[in-house]
């Protein structure tokens, strides 16, 4: 398994990181050194074990709490949006969206 | 008093009580020597205003007869958790001055009970890394040794209690980021049971693995610390357990069935890992654990040998699973409602790319790229979903493993501490290093670190004790009556 | 599976699948506690959750569980003990946290259909699914130059994200299962169906294809917010789509908006890599478990569905389907027809009363049932008058217009008021009948000659010489007696 720079390019985007051509290759030969490791979990014989998303599942049922439908959250727009970097009339300013 | 500083928690909160000092005093002579030593790169943010407010708050609260544990004693928060007095940045460039508008429910019950907060400590980037080398903000040194790492990603915590900054801090650990920093450092940490303490509040890493804890001079400090900290927070944060709080320092002084005073710890069984104890472990680590080992032996435990037989494979299920769920979790940093905004840039995907590349460090960009890559479209079933299958498995082996014995014991790390910029360029390195605590954090089970000893050049070893679910008192009982023993946990490095 | 009578276009068939996000009728939002409330300043529902501060953690929302057993149920779908919220991982300035919690592979509602009545043929449009998950928030683009301004107060609405197979096969059969489906949420009280304000918003994903062809590559139509405008976009999009492939150009998946001012669909600007949303199950939510008994107890409280009514409708009162179906377009409706039915013993009069004139104004009017000044008792009174022979039927429609626009309060009032009681005396008409019959003597000679029309015109000069005020029955019954 090998990771090439075109996958390089194309994992990058998907997280919108711009690394430049030297970063790229790095990033490449590194990430390349990681999944040498990672192989020896192919080998492992994972037939009918389901997946541990939750840990303390292997002991107890772990299930989703539900709360009761109440509004309890005031407006608190100004503290939330003290760390905004582009705020006007209320509104999160962002380059235009083109759709 | 200007030896405030030597005063553990329990010794402060008296001394305070019974105004031997104020808080005011306490927190005044902590923040003159965290100033004193900032050469260690411990502390990011600091608001004498706000520390100072609550210390007066704190002695008001004595003056009106109130007394508790914590009441007036002076701590500091790892910068991963969320502070309405000071900023948080989780070390890094992407939160350089982000103001949250409330604080960690962990903070916020520490502060309930009266504690007061000296500030903030520096980690790795997003809790990612094992040498807070990963810190935006200037690597943490080890008291030690200061020409090597203090261990991470709570490395600014444990310099905090070592350096005798703070008599407690809180950490967190994903992969062992209590327990490294606790053994390269020579003090004492515990990770609790998955779910026991709040997330809320924590700047998340890895949803299933993240989980605060306490760092502190011994045991008994960190039961205290523990016992504000944990329990059920069932509004905020859904894999809260809904399991009562406990009161962790009484079971400290309970005597076990059946043990006697010389033999305190008669009946526990502890398991060692062979693969604990192989040939990856450098040979003073070892010699440093065996020597506490038989120190328990002493105290009346018997030894038994366990196997954990996929714990090397714990390194790559945890680098496939913490990536993962960190790579959607970093997602929200995209410069619109909050943190870095790049200053220039073409359209909004330019805004996003370069906001993010310059907000995050190589570490985090790596991890990024690995988690985006394995959840990505044909490659989720053969790395994520195959990781988390090895980790039920993983998860079972501690299940059969307890079925011969009460603790599992060994190393905390292969080596003691390393020389500041030895591994940084070598990520893989890094992860290896990580072999003996991931396996438990894959398992979401209890896991400490003991001051144990010293090794090669006179560097602190951690003894890693292991529980079952829920066993922090039985393991903060272990390692107290070793602490009550021997007292590798007192020593401090030299001019601290 | 909707029957096999397709309604080919140029030769080719139509295929939609209908994806309909409506959202949820609570009061917080499905994992913060902040009001859903529709038309607040910016920002000012957005909690810290909601705005994905570091540190923020989502909690589930009761209610929004409770709402998607009621559609499952509603639907005849099954309910999954278990199912799992997964993250849809993607950026967009309105997705604050970089991806949207939602369900993939385990959803809560499984399977189900939506039967309708297009024409007079009944369809049945199976589910895949129905899942649930959080709506993102919105961007406004009026007052900013090159730029776009976020309000995240929508981020977090409940969202039940409701999947068809890619049963349908017209434009027209398309918006009548969107309207049932409409009438089916806002029945069951789990959506207020506000379309303007964006709570049940459709997408069609539409393909064409030769008959016995394989399946079409299909285009997604985003964001039908109106009935009116959802045929003509699938109409248009359809026309478009066999256009390229007879112009000998394949066509590429794609999303597509339409635009009511050009009436034309317009393929938006691809999201790059939208397609892998690396979707995995979210970490901060253990399992959804729903017990058996909790389905019951909803069940239990359910109001009775609209076609289970429409089916009791037609049993208890031998209406036609059609009526039935028509009638149970809402609870107040059905209401009404019940009370003016029993209050009156003739169900299918009031059937047709209240799919003809009370439906026109209502219409006409944009009202809706419970605004109708027009009560079912006064209907039922009043149909039973006509039942009775008091009143013509032409007679009665203009006491139902005097009670409607509060001309008169009471039936018999108006009747008597306008002189509209209708002329029973067989003496009397008689009498008439004779004087018509011998002042058009060719007529009846027409009709015993055997032009049957002439019979028609007989009647309109018995009417006409009665004032109207004959009942015309018994017009016909006694001219057919003397013409023998």
């Amino acid at each position: 398994m090998s990771l090439t720079q075109s996958d390089i390019g194309r994992i990058a985007n998907l997280a919108r990181l711009e690394l430049s051509s030297a970063q790229s290759e790095t990033m490449r030969s590194q990430l390349n050194g990681f999944f040498d490791i990672v192989e020896q979990m192919n080998a492992v014989d994972t037939t009918g074990v389901e997946p541990l998303a939750h840990p303390t599942a292997v002991i107890d049922h772990v299930s989703l709490r539900l709360r009761p439908d109440v509004v309890s959250e005031p407006d608190q727009r100004e503290a939330n949006q003290k760390s905004a970097p582009a705020v006007e009339r209320g509104l999160f300013l962002v380059p235009k969206v083109i759709e | 008093m200007n030896d405030l500083h030597t005063l553990g928690v329990g010794e402060l909160a008296s001394a305070i009580a019974d105004r031997k000092t104020s808080s005011v005093e306490a927190a005044q002579h902590l923040l003159a020597r965290a100033k004193q030593h900032s050469a260690l790169g411990a502390y990011l943010a600091v608001n004498e205003d706000a520390t100072l407010a609550q210390a007066r708050a704190a002695d008001a609260r004595i003056a009106a007869g109130e007394r508790s544990p914590l009441l007036g004693v002076p701590l500091a928060h790892k910068d991963i958790f969320v502070t309405k007095d000071f900023v948080t940045t989780a070390g890094s460039k992407m939160l350089e001055a982000y103001q949250s508008p409330f604080d960690a429910t962990v903070v916020q019950r520490l502060a309930a009970q009266g504690a007061v907060t000296l500030g903030k400590l520096n980690c790795d980037e997003f809790a990612m890394g094992g040498s807070n080398e990963n810190s935006a903000f200037g690597a943490v040194r080890n008291p030690w040794d200061t020409t090597r790492v203090p261990g991470g990603s709570s490395g600014g915590s444990a310099v905090a209690v070592a350096a005798r900054l703070a008599p407690a801090v809180t950490g967190t650990d994903t992969g062992g980021s209590i327990r490294q920093p606790a053994s390269f450092c020579g003090v004492t940490g515990i990770k609790p049971t998955y779910g026991r303490c709040s997330r809320y509040g924590m700047v998340a890493f890895a949803s299933s693995l993240d989980q605060a804890g306490p760092m502190a001079r011994s045991a008994a400090d960190c039961a205290v610390l523990l016992s504000a900290m944990a329990g059920p927070d069932l509004d905020r944060d859904s894999t809260s357990l809904d399991h009562p709080a406990e009161d962790y320092t009484t079971l400290l002084s309970r005597p076990r069935e059946g043990a006697t005073a010389a033999q305190p710890l008669k009946g526990l069984r502890i398991g060692l890992p062979k693969e604990f104890f192989g040939e990856g472990c450098a040979p003073d680590v070892l010699a440093t654990v065996r020597a506490a080992l038989a120190e328990y032996e002493k105290l009346g435990a018997t030894l038994v040998d366990v196997s954990l037989p996929r714990t090397e494979l714990s390194i790559p299920v945890y680098y496939i699973i913490a990536p993962a769920e960190a790579s959607s979790n970093l997602s929200r940093f995209d410069g619109v409602k909050f943190g870095h905004r790049a200053a220039k840039y073409d359209d909004l995907i330019d805004m996003y790319k370069k906001s993010r590349s310059e907000g995050f460090g190589p570490e985090v960009q790596r991890r990024i790229m690995i988690g985006t890559y394995v959840l990505s479209h044909g490659y989720y079933d053969a790395y994520y979903l195959q990781a988390q299958k090895i980790r039920r498995l993983i998860a079972q082996d501690f299940q059969a493993a307890f079925a011969q014995c009460d603790l599992i014991a060994g190393p905390v790390a292969p080596t003691v501490a390393w020389k500041l910029g030895e591994k940084s360029d070598d990520p893989v390195a890094n992860y290896l290093a990580d072999i003996y605590t991931l396996s438990t954090s894959l398992a979401g089970l209890p896991g400490m670190s003991v001051p144990a000893g010293f090794g090669a050049g006179g560097l602190p070893v951690g003894l890693q004790l292991v529980g079952n679910y829920f066993q922090e008192g039985p393991l903060l009982q272990a390692a107290h009556a070793f602490q009550q023993a021997t007292d590798w946990h007192t020593r401090a490095p030299q001019g601290y | 599976m909707s029957s096999s009578k397709s309604l080919l276009v140029g030769g080719y068939e139509v295929v939609i699948g209908f994806e309909t996000h409506a959202q949820l009728a609570t009061q917080s939002k499905i994992f913060s506690r902040a009001s859903t409330a529709f038309g607040a300043e910016p920002n000012t529902q957005a909690c810290a959750v909601d705005l994905a501060l570091p540190g923020t953690l989502p909690v589930m929302n009761k209610a929004a569980v409770e709402l998607a057993i009621r559609l499952g149920l509603a639907l005849g779908s099954h309910i999954a003990e278990q199912s799992v919220f997964a993250r849809k991982n993607y950026f967009y300035p309105d997705l604050p946290k970089g991806y949207q919690i939602s369900q993939f592979e385990i959803p809560v509602v499984q399977g189900g259909e939506v039967s309708f009545f297009l024409g007079d043929e009944k369809k049945t449009v199976r589910l895949v699914r129905a899942h649930l998950e959080e709506d993102a928030g919105k961007s406004l683009h009026e007052d900013f130059i090159g730029q776009s301004g976020i309000d995240l107060n929508r981020a977090g609405t409940p969202l039940l994200e409701i999947v068809t197979e890619p049963d349908i096969r017209s434009s027209a059969e398309a918006v009548a299962y969107a309207k049932e489906l409409h009438k089916i949420v806002t029945w069951i009280g789990i959506c207020d169906g506000n379309m303007q304000e964006g709570s049940f918003r459709c997408d069609a994903n539409v393909s064409v294809r030769k008959p016995g062809a394989p399946l079409g590559t299909r285009r997604e139509i985003k964001n039908l917010n109106s009935f009116k405008f959802m045929q003509q976009a699938i109409d248009y999009e359809v026309r478009w789509q066999i256009e390229q492939i007879e112009d000998g150009h394949a066509i590429q998946q794609a999303t597509v908006l339409f635009d009511p001012d050009t009436g034309e669909t317009r393929a938006m600007r691809t999201k790059e890599d939208a397609a892998d949303y690396r979707y995995f199950p979210d970490p901060d939510l253990p399992p959804l478990v729903i017990a058996r008994d909790w389905v019951e107890q909803v069940k239990a409280a359910m109001p009775e569905l609209p076609r289970g009514m429409a089916e009791r409708l037609v049993r208890d009162y031998g209406l036609p389907e059609y009526d039935a179906t028509t009638l149970t377009q809402s609870p107040a409706m059905a209401a009404y027809f019940e009370a003016a039915a029993q209050a009156s013993g003739q169900a299918k009069l009031v059937s047709n009363w209240i799919m003809g004139e009370v439906s026109r104004r209502l219409n006409a009017e944009e009202g809706d049932i419970a605004s109708a000044p027009v009560s079912a008792a006064q209907l039922a009174t009043l149909i039973g008058r006509i039942a009775d022979g008091t009143v013509s039927n032409n007679a009665a429609k203009q006491v139902f217009d005097a009670l409607w626009t509060g001309e008169g309060r009471e039936v018999d009032a108006v009747i008597e008021a306008k002189g509209l009681k209708q002329m029973n005396d067989s003496g009397a008409l008689e009498k008439i009948i004779d004087e018509v019959m011998a002042a058009n003597a060719e007529m009846v000679e027409q009709f015993r000659a055997g032009k049957d029309k002439a019979f028609n015109a007989l009647v309109g000069q018995a009417m006409k010489a009665s004032k109207g005020k004959a009942n015309p029955q018994q017009v016909n019954d006694l001219l057919r007696q003397k013409l023998g």
